[in-house]
């Protein structure tokens, strides 16, 4: 549904669950020098607004709408950046006087979107400087999580010259010189022409949804929307590229991206669950990054196993390239992806961001017809599909001695 | 036998309640829409139950020997349920806390088929000495990883420095030195005094009948249930052992828990009522939107690591509260003559119902989450209420309650005959070096932090 130009909503009716999610997000396209801008922006929003200027004001609104939350949120989907909010409410059927709750909420996110507490046509001062200072420390703090820090090494190595490398709230530089003007010029153009994504989990009636956000919205300056750039598949190496970080750390950390060619999405899922076990590891995970068509290996592994590991992993890869796959395995890498997507609907928080990155993506499918596609599949298309990923870049974090 | 019917109006659910012959209680809770089916089979049986008379005999067992027996309950002839359950589609695992063990699983396929593994594994010991012997070192590096966790290390010094007697000072996981005295023969002791249909229950959420439970349940457990077990929790008095103690860790600024000793709740529907004054009381005082959390933060004397929760367990009671802060003895004097202005009836009436209002919205919230269903249900069963009745409960409870819980809980010592500085108990850890660990905030209510899986 169209609420206004470039602003979408997607309503998933549903009386199954005790809550009612609604969120709002700004979709832009993710860059080096604008990703932390873009994540600054909701925090700053969070402290007040006019008519509640100040975080205790907003939490006595809230309270009282029976411990609704709104929180920031900023997603990195493919090469667009999503931020702005996620509010979650107790579903009318359950307050106790039958008070509705989508009102007031919906009220309470426009106003937090549209009508901040300024000073002298900018953000207040003193919110957006701490508010600057807490992104500064989640900057920083990416580092303390070993893991997430090799994955995140490991993407912004492989996709260098691509805006897939830009980490979701920008670096420590971008974030540096952030100033309260151009935030707050960011701020406005986004909202005259940034696209906007809606989506409502809940039991009130779509077009009950649609007539509030309208309504809400009509205040909002739109002008001419700038398309977004359309997003590039990686452009796979000649070579192998590898590299090495060396920090204080106890564990070694091995990432492996692989470029996948060829349009097999599922083949690729059911991929990754057959083997992810590796008993040369502490863990090892990966995941498929579809919009890129790329899928990265991560594992923690004592420093002397580097080669076994990575050997191994090559080892694994190429026995399912020759059709090496056991029936038990492939059977409970089915059962899991079926879980997966068979359960997705018993979630509201896991719909809410399935459904976002469908919006973001353009993509219709529903989870049933992705759970039919995992029903359908055969080892062979497997075996077809991973005969088209190569190996692209490997990273390496490991302890400062040397050798 | 007979299944009972109830429908919570308010809730928006149902529940189907009976008792087998062999004494196993079972819940069914059907989610009609929903694909996930959840299973949880738990044992009245967690880590402060050491001590226990079984056959006419007093036990004195290791401690963390709940836990051993968690993780070796896995074990089968044909190797281990974990497997067979993921080979399902399923998603198995356990944890103890202090007072039960549970098990569990969802799964969208194939339900019946793994209750009927949950239920066999569960109730059918297979452990030799060897597979014993094999997860000693696995526990103990367990059992390591918490030693370095400063939220647990620090609430479990607060336990120890409170009470003096109760088993609840005992690490649920026990002491790498506690469980190298477990053997095969301990295990199947506690597994037939404890793991018996009369000392369990089964709780099933999702779309199923709830008939067809009741006769998977009667089809593989034991025909008839074992005797109530006699336990002893210590006999703990009012003394308070040490009323301040300090643990040296690394973390990257200095952290600090003051506790203060409750009178224990009784069983049944005031014990309910007892928790939710506790939860209601503390976010009074000291939540987010509290003046007081308002007025630390803006001294700096506080971050957003601040917070407190009520802790109830059979024979004990306490409140405590804390967090990151660079100065606990101001935060902790604070906290008292708060509670002493809000128990002499500052409470105002609109913030009252401001919190109720969105206590009654998390309660609502968590009903969301089919293990938070089931973990309510059974903690209820063992401890003689229905946590479905919270609306009403609710509706009871009234600003003279928490003001009166405040008054007589949160003061200087209220429980030895001298008063003294600090107030119930303190725990302080302080920085030894640079580190990357941050205390997090208590568990919201049905989260499974403070358990170990």
């Amino acid at each position: 549904m169209t609420l206004a130009e470039g602003i979408r909503l997607t309503c998933l009716p549903s009386r199954k669950f005790k809550t009612g999610i609604l969120s709002a997000q700004f979709i832009t396209p993710l860059r080096r020098d604008t990703a932390s801008l873009g994540a600054l922006i909701p925090s700053v929003l969070r402290r007040g607004t006019t008519k509640s200027p100040g975080m205790g004001e907003l939490a006595r609104r809230l309270d009282t709408l029976y411990g609704a939350r709104i929180d920031p949120a900023v997603r990195k989907i493919g090469e667009r950046q999503c931020a702005g909010f996620v509010a979650s409410f107790i579903d009318e059927a359950f307050t106790p006087g039958n008070e509705k709750l989508l009102e007031p909420v919906v009220d309470l996110i426009s106003e937090l979107l549209l009508d901040p507490a300024t000073w002298h046509g900018r953000f207040q001062p003193a919110w957006f400087e701490s508010e600057k200072a807490n992104l500064m420390d989640a900057v920083r703090g990416m580092i303390n999580d070993k893991r997430e820090w090799a994955g995140y090494r490991l993407l912004s190595e492989m996709c260098r010259r691509e805006p897939y490398g830009v980490p979701r709230l920008g670096d420590e530089k971008s974030v540096s010189r952030l100033g309260p003007v151009r935030t707050f010029r960011r701020y406005r153009d986004l909202l005259a022409s940034g696209r906007m994504e809606w989506i409502y989990c809940g039991s009130a009636e779509p077009e009950r949804v649609r007539d509030l956000l309208r309504s809400a919205l009509i205040a909002m300056p739109r002008e001419n929307m700038a398309a977004l750039p359309s997003m590039a598949r990686h452009r796979p190496r000649r070579q192998v590229r590898e590299v090495t970080d060396h920090m204080d750390v106890t564990q070694g950390k091995l990432g492996m991206g692989f470029a996948c060619a060829g349009d097999d999405v599922t083949a690729f899922k059911l991929f990754l669950n057959v083997r992810e076990k590796l008993s040369l590891c502490y863990y090892a995970s990966s995941i498929f990054h579809r919009q890129k068509r790329l899928m990265t290996v991560s594992s923690g592994i004592e420093f002397e196993n580097y080669e076994r590991t990575r050997d191994e992993i090559l080892k694994q890869l190429k026995a399912v390239q020759d059709g090496k796959i056991e029936d038990w395995e492939f059977e409970a890498a089915r059962s899991a992806l079926l879980h997966a997507y068979a359960s997705m609907g018993d979630a509201q928080s896991r719909l809410e961001n399935f459904y976002l990155n469908q919006a973001v993506l353009d993509l219709n499918e529903t989870p049933e017809e992705l759970a039919e596609n995992v029903k359908n599949i055969t080892p062979e298309r497997v075996q077809e599909a991973m005969s088209g990923v190569n190996l692209d870049t490997i990273y390496f974090l490991r302890d400062n001695e040397n050798e | 036998m007979g299944m009972r019917m109830e429908y919570y109006k308010r809730l928006g659910e149902t529940a189907h309640m009976s008792k087998l012959d062999n004494g196993l209680q079972i819940i069914v809770v059907p989610k009609p829409g929903y694909a996930k089916k959840y299973a949880f089979f738990a044992t009245r049986y967690g880590g402060m139950d050491t001590r226990f008379e079984l056959d006419g005999k007093w036990l004195d067992t290791p401690a963390g020997i709940a836990h051993y027996l968690e993780h070796k309950t896995f074990d089968t002839e044909d190797g281990n349920a974990l497997q067979t359950l993921a080979l399902n589609g399923a998603d198995p695992n356990a944890f103890t806390s202090n007072d039960m063990t549970g098990y569990y699983f969802d799964s969208t396929e194939k339900f019946e088929e793994n209750l009927d593994i949950l239920l066999k594994f569960v109730s059918i010991p297979y452990y030799t000495p060897e597979s014993v012997e094999k997860e000693r070192g696995i526990i103990a590096q367990e059992i390591r990883m918490t030693e370095d966790e400063p939220d647990w290390q620090i609430y479990m010094r607060m336990l120890r420095a409170m009470y003096a007697k109760h088993t609840a000072r005992v690490a649920i996981a026990g002491t790498v030195e506690s469980i190298q005295d477990i053997t095969a023969d301990v295990l199947n002791q506690c597994h037939k005094a404890f793991y018996t249909p009369s000392n369990m229950i089964l709780t099933v959420v999702g779309d199923v009948d709830p008939a067809r439970i009741e006769e998977t349940a009667s089809r593989i457990l034991p025909k008839s249930g074992g005797p109530e077990i006699a336990r002893d929790y210590g006999d703990e008095t009012d003394e308070i052992p040490e009323h301040e103690t300090r643990i040296d860790m690394e973390v990257s600024s200095p952290q600090f828990l003051a506790g203060f000793k409750c009178p224990p709740a009784p069983r049944g529907e005031a014990r309910l009522r007892q928790s939710l004054i506790g939860e209601l009381a503390g976010d009074i005082l000291l939540g987010d939107s509290s003046p007081l959390y308002q007025k630390l933060y803006e001294a700096g004397l506080i971050n957003g690591s601040f917070g407190g929760d009520y802790d109830l367990m059979p024979g004990l009671a306490c409140f405590y509260a804390g967090g990151e802060s660079r100065d606990s003895r101001a935060v902790t004097d604070e906290i008292l003559k708060e509670a002493a202005r809000l128990g002499g009836g500052a409470i105002d009436p609109d913030f009252f119902e401001r919190i109720r209002r969105a206590n009654y919205g998390a309660w609502i919230r968590s009903l969301n989450s089919f293990e938070n269903i089931a973990v309510s249900l059974t903690e209820g069963y063992f401890n003689g209420y229905n946590p479905f009745r919270f609306p009403d409960i609710f509706e009871s409870v009234t600003l003279e309650d928490i003001a009166a819980f405040l008054r007589e809980n949160i003061v200087e010592d209220p429980l030895s005959p001298f008063p003294f500085r600090d107030g119930g108990t303190k725990t302080e850890k302080s920085p030894e070096r640079e580190s990357v660990e941050s205390w997090k905030v208590p568990p919201e209510r049905g989260d499974l932090g403070g358990y170990l899986f």
